[in-house]
């Protein structure tokens, strides 16, 4: 690896950390009800909202049944209006270009692509949706999605915290959601939209500009409120793009320094959560160990993905390419990336977009080296390398109750985590959600690539057709939306397949966890003694890791054995094309 | 806790049944539990149990589920492989149901149906059969009878060989109205005069009853956390399932075909069958332990309990002391020397027969006092709650005396108008805030001296007091002495805290005041006043000399009627425990060598590059699935002697514990079975061949 990518992994790691510390305080400000700066500004147009839904219902005191309800209530209206605006989009104003309405199924995947923060697109926008639609239905949810991910882990962390006379109550679920909004996700948009509108990317109510060539004839370009989408997708880990080649498109991802803003604004409210995790359970140097092993995990998996690709393939070094960086040229493997990014910015995004399920892409994945390529995967599979803003520390804190149920039993102790017994009702919960995930793609990939519908769609065969079906379902089940591409998911089986998964791989693991909350909020506190298992140190961070590693990446070890892996050791033996796909 | 760890010497017959007698019955046992009714109550052995049977079906017939390379004699390996794997489980839950099972047999042969007298007015009786008997009842028995239930004594007084169900075999007076000894055992035998007792169970709820259900481990209801631990690794199961039935299609999709048999086993592999099949056993061998501890714990909850407290409360007396006071220092008032004191002191105690006067005598011949001779005859002289002194009248007329010290000092005064010294207050108060009891020794008018009484703590109790603060646990000491004795003893014992002049109520107190503050609390109690204190607690021992209502309050019962046995069942939890989540670590940390051995080996015909994942160089994919396979069922017979045992357990911080741990069994888990899968791939593989 050349210093230079060396150091813009490392430079670009610290820029986001350096921003994640404050930024964890100040959410854990906004939840606790402590006073921030922007109380006198926001604080009436709050009150405004609070008044629309209703003073009492945004007073009340809600256990995990009552937020769990109002998050999936307010959840599935917005999917409603979503799926009504996609499917009447043709009657609808701000179609300067006059696209029909979207059909049924597509409807559905996208409805529930978006809501989920998933933002799989089995579309492409720009030939597809109204301007009205991409803004209303896809940029809209972009905003409620990260709001639902970020305050179910709220509640999540208010049950683990120390406050003892609050019960079983975890909050409000309505005045979260506000909050959040208003305070978290619309303001920054403000501030940088105009930022990406000075590097290039559009904000506009015209559909189309019409460009006459140098060498005569005319081209079409199509264009849209764009900047602002790329604010609120990066920073709520959407991912979904205005454009089918999303942030490799240039007026989504016009230089390089729109490339690091939105890199950076994938990675903050991720990071910062596990900060505001500390500070609301009141155990900081616990939140340091949860930072350091997902940190630990991201750093290797930005080494090994900007390493594969940097190295190159053997089959353009059989074929006489010099692969080296230097003299100008960035070596290595640069098919499907853009050169204003080149293989450094172009994998340390895609790492970046897979770790913190945002899914959004600015280079091909299906051209990746089969490690690089890998990396998404396994991050996918994980679920909580950082993870999507909220669920993904509610994943890591799923496998961290498994630890502590392991380790504490070897302690000689009946588990506990933050002073809360973990007993029958949480394991068996928390087995649920682990559950979920792997049983949500593998069962519709093995499906997938045994029914003649399923294998259709398929750009390649042998391992790396494998690796598409594997990668597009791991991609619906951990609400990340990257695509591998090469996989042409708007037929009837796969937005179906696809859509539920995306559900799934959603609500159930969130029910889930919320339920933990609820009865881990009920539990009375037990005193922390020497006897008592320390979470807040390396060595317990360390079994942490094993236990993700084994309890969670194992299980997909066979599946990656027949795609990448197979891929890997076929182009190292054979060199030869024929090789990767029989 | 070692002698715990270590097996305790049993004390009935069943402890000295023989290994061997054991490892039998086992045997027979273990097959009997390839019931299906047996087998679905441990989810992970019984996917294992049905998978047996599939491969069996392929041993007949290898093409039943279609084309496939495979002979039937793989198939049938595999099927073998299986069996003893599910075997090995049953035998291992057998083995420590083994243990219980035999004394519950011989508890058994103690029930046989007896007779009872009982009581129809006040001077007849009829007999009937003891199982006729219910609460309320009274009942009369005699010399050489068997006591037919439980009882609560209303008159007389015999002497009662217990041994049936403590182990004991000195016999033990009981009489009425006194809080210990007050009641009998169904089951136990009266040896000398007679006994009117009130029936205090209904059959079926005795004692022994309780017993014979409590060591028979088949009944055993599983406790919380081991239902916890049961569905996680259900659940891994289910998606190791999901797994390999997934994995057919997706290598079909690369057009490799997976035999059946060889997907059975890798799921099998995968699965955490060690701890599947051990789980059981852990839970049965912890009660068990406590049970040759001669500690009846009412479930395994309560055992487990027993390793979470976090706070113990302990009775000074009995439990951290001897219990009788003994005679320590001589303190001269001015005027006097040291001998003097010994020497008055020897003539105050020469004819008392009390524990306390015997240890005076004794200090004071260790001091150099000499009996004189011109004492005798002297006339002894009892202690009375009225004069609260006891002493001698010696021949020469003299009166020695010795007692509380404002008696003595009014002694003098009203017998001899001499006014104590000044500085007998200050002698006694120097004594008193050593821990000691003063005792004021006067001649006549003269006061020579103060002895000090001090209870004397039981050997060892410091060290186990530091280990226990080494885990964690709060120590708390409960007494009726007043503050500066009790502050002096909870120093020299090094308890964290006491509590002094402590009445009955205060330990409920000290115990609600401890739970509030999210601790989990243990005591023991005997008397019926502590029976709403060992309600209260988490953990609650009671002695098997205490009263009814203590024991039925209470979640363990000490048979030894031993309260420092507390500690040792606090051990004895951890190590359960401690075992469990082990065990637990090790079987999942086996699954990456496992992984290492089967997927090169079921992919690197079809896929050549994989076979570098074939680490371990095995020598065919063949030799491979069974090396694993098979490293899979003996790692279980192996781990037998550790599940039963327990695993080695020290007293040490939480930190400090885990790390051992994870290193031993995270880290050996990782290890072995890559040594453990080569070694038995280069005894297997030439077979193969």
């Amino acid at each position: 690896m050349s210093p230079a990518a060396f150091w813009q992994i490392v430079l670009e790691l610290l820029v986001a950390g350096a921003i994640s510390v404050p930024f964890g305080h100040y959410l854990a400000r906004v939840f606790q009800d402590q006073k921030t700066l922007l109380d006198p500004v926001l604080d009436p147009v709050d009150g405004l909202i609070y008044r629309l839904i209703g003073r009492d219902v945004v007073k009340q005191a809600m256990d995990w049944k009552g937020y769990a309800a109002g998050m999936l209530l307010t959840n599935l209206l917005m999917g409603l209006l979503i799926y009504g605006i996609l499917s009447w989009q043709g009657h609808l104003p701000w179609n300067p270009l006059h696209f029909p309405d979207v059909n049924p199924l597509l409807a559905f995947n996208t409805a529930a692509s978006f809501i989920t923060n998933t933002n799989w697109q089995n579309y492409g926008g720009e030939s597809t949706l109204s301007l009205f639609s991409q803004m209303a239905a896809i940029t809209f949810p972009m905003f409620t999605s990260a709001a639902t991910g970020v305050v179910v882990a709220i509640a999540f962390f208010r049950a683990l915290g120390p406050a003892r006379d609050k019960g079983r109550n975890l909050g409000n679920f309505y005045r979260d959601f506000v909050r959040v909004l208003t305070r978290v996700f619309l303001l920054p948009c403000l501030f940088i939209t105009p930022i990406l509108v000075w590097t290039g990317s559009p904000e506009t109510l015209t559909g189309m500009v019409t460009a006459h060539l140098i060498q005569g004839g005319t081209q079409h370009i199509p264009m849209g409120p764009v900047a602002d989408l790329e604010v609120i997708k990066h920073l709520g880990t959407n991912g979904g793009g205005f454009f089918n080649a999303n942030s490799a498109h240039p007026f989504e991802n016009p230089t390089p320094l729109s490339n690091l803003i939105e890199t950076l604004l994938m990675m903050v409210t991720p990071m910062a959560l596990v900060i505001t995790f500390g500070r609301m359970v009141g155990n900081r140097k616990l939140a340091r160990v949860m930072y350091g092993v997902m940190a630990s995990m991201l750093v290797v998996a930005m080494f090994v993905a900007v390493g594969a690709e940097q190295r190159g393939t053997p089959l353009l070094a059989h074929a006489g390419l010099m692969q080296h960086a230097g003299g100008g040229q960035m070596g290595g493997n640069m098919v499907g990336k853009e050169v204003r990014f080149g293989i450094t910015q172009s994998a340390i995004f895609d790492t970046v977009s897979t770790a913190f399920t945002t899914g959004s892409v600015n280079s091909a994945l299906d051209s990746y080296t089969p490690l690089g390529g890998m990396v998404s995967l396994v991050q996918m599979m994980l679920n909580c390398v950082f993870g999507g803003k909220g669920v993904g520390t509610l994943n890591f804190l799923m496998y961290g109750l498994f630890a502590v149920f392991i380790a504490g039993l070897m302690v000689g102790r009946t588990p506990e985590f933050l002073g809360k017994k973990i007993e029958k009702r949480e394991i068996v919960l928390a087995s649920l959600a682990l559950l979920v995930h792997p049983l949500i793609i593998l069962i519709p990939t093995a499906w997938s690539l045994v029914s003649p519908y399923g294998v259709s769609s398929l750009g390649n065969s042998g391992s790396h057709g494998l690796s598409e079906v594997l990668y597009a379902f791991t991609s619906a089940a951990a609400n990340n939306g990257s695509a591998f591409a090469g996989l042409n998911g708007n037929t009837p089986w796969y937005n179906v397949s696809l859509g539920l998964v995306i559900l799934f791989g959603r609500y159930a693991s969130i029910i889930f966890m919320l339920a933990i909350a609820g009865s881990l909020a009920a539990k009375p506190p037990v005193q922390e003694t020497i006897g008592t298992l320390k979470t807040d140190t390396a060595l317990f961070g360390g079994f942490w890791f094993a236990t993700i590693i084994v309890v969670g990446a194992l299980t997909f070890l066979p599946g990656l054995v027949l795609g990448p892996i197979a891929e890997y050791f076929a182009l190292y033996a054979h060199h030869t094309l024929s090789g990767v796909g029989r | 806790m070692s002698e715990a760890a270590a097996g305790a010497p049993g004390h009935t017959e069943v402890h000295r049944k023989g290994t061997r007698e054991l490892i039998a019955q086992a045997i027979v046992d273990s097959f009997q539990k390839f019931h299906p009714a047996v087998q679905i109550r441990n989810p992970v052995m019984f996917i294992v149990w049905l998978s047996m049977f599939v491969t069996l079906a392929l041993t007949f017939d290898p093409r039943l589920f279609g084309k496939t390379d495979v002979t039937a004699a793989y198939n049938g390996f595999v099927t073998a492989i299986l069996f003893f794997t599910v075997w090995f489980a049953n035998f291992a839950e057998a083995l420590a149901e083994g243990r219980g099972k035999a004394q519950a047999d011989s508890l058994r042969q103690t029930k046989t149906d007896v007779t009872a007298r009982r009581i129809v007015n006040d001077d007849t009786f009829e007999v009937v059969m003891a199982g006729a008997l219910r609460k309320g009842d009274r009942v009369r028995v005699e010399r050489g009878e068997i006591i037919p239930t439980d009882g609560e004594i209303l008159e007389g007084i015999a002497s009662v060989d217990e041994s049936a169900i403590t182990g004991e075999s000195a016999p033990v007076l009981k009489e009425p109205g006194t809080d210990m000894f007050s009641t009998v055992t169904g089951g136990t035998r009266i040896l000398s005069d007679w006994l009117v007792f009130r029936v205090s169970a209904d059959p079926g709820h005795t004692f022994l009853d309780r017993m014979i259900h409590l060591v028979e481990g088949a009944r055993r209801q599983k406790t919380p956390n081991e239902i916890a631990l049961t569905v996680l690794l259900a659940v891994l199961s289910l998606i190791f399932v999901v797994v390999v039935a997934t994995l057919k299609p997706l290598a079909a999709f690369l057009h490799i075909n997976l035999d059946v048999a060889t997907l059975i086993a890798l799921l099998v592999a995968l699965m955490p069958t060690t701890i599947g099949a051990l789980l059981s056993a852990i839970g049965i061998a912890g009660i068990d332990r406590a049970t040759r501890f001669n500690v009846l714990a009412m479930s395994g909850r309560a055992v487990e309990a027993a390793g979470d407290v976090q706070t113990l409360i302990l009775d000074k007396t009995g439990t951290i002391t001897m219990g009788n006071r003994q005679a320590t220092e001589f303190v001269p008032l001015p005027g006097h020397n040291e001998s003097d004191v010994a020497s008055i002191a020897l003539a105050a105690s020469w004819y008392d027969t009390t524990p306390e006067g015997r240890s005076i005598v004794a200090l004071a011949v260790a001091r150099g006092a000499k009996h004189d001779p011109a004492w005798e005859p002297g006339q002894g002289v009892e202690f009375t709650a009225e004069t609260r002194m006891s002493g001698t009248d010696l021949a020469d007329g003299r009166k020695a005396r010795k007692g509380a010290v404002a008696a003595v000092a009014r002694y003098v005064q009203e017998g001899f108008k001499t006014t104590a010294p000044a500085e007998l207050k200050g002698a006694a108060e120097l004594v008193a805030r050593k821990g000691a009891t003063p005792l004021a020794l006067a001649i006549d008018g003269d006061l020579v001296g103060v002895i000090g009484l001090s209870d004397v703590l039981k050997p060892g109790m410091r060290e186990r007091f530091a280990h226990m603060r080494s885990l964690g646990i709060k120590t708390v000491m409960v007494t009726g002495d007043n503050p500066i004795t009790a502050r002096v003893i909870a120093e020299q014992a090094g308890v964290d805290d006491f509590v002094a002049e402590a009445k009955p109520e205060d330990k409920i107190r000290v115990i609600r005041s401890e739970q509030a503050r999210g601790r989990l609390v243990a005591m023991t109690g005997d008397g019926t006043n502590d029976a709403p204190a060992l309600a209260q607690a988490d953990v609650g021992l009671a002695m098997h000399s205490g009263t009814v209502p203590a024991k039925e309050a209470a979640n363990m019962i000490d048979l030894d009627s031993d309260p420092t046995k507390l500690i040792d069942v606090v051990a004895i939890g951890k190590q359960l425990l401690i075992t469990r989540g082990a065990l637990t670590t090790f079987s999942i940390a086996n699954d990456v060598a496992k992984y290492f051995a089967m997927l090169p080996a079921m992919f690197m015909l079809a896929l050549p590059g994989v076979s570098a994942l074939n680490v371990m160089h095995l020598a065919t994919p063949e030799s491979a699935v069974l090396s694993a396979l098979i490293f899979n069922a003996i790692i279980i017979p192996i781990l037998i002697p550790l599940a039963l045992r327990g695993v080695r357990f020290q007293p040490t911080t939480a930190n400090h514990m885990l790390a051992r741990n994870v290193l031993l069994y995270g880290l050996g888990g990782l290890i072995v079975p890559f040594i453990g899968i080569k070694v038995i791939d280069l005894l297997l593989s030439p077979f193969l061949r």
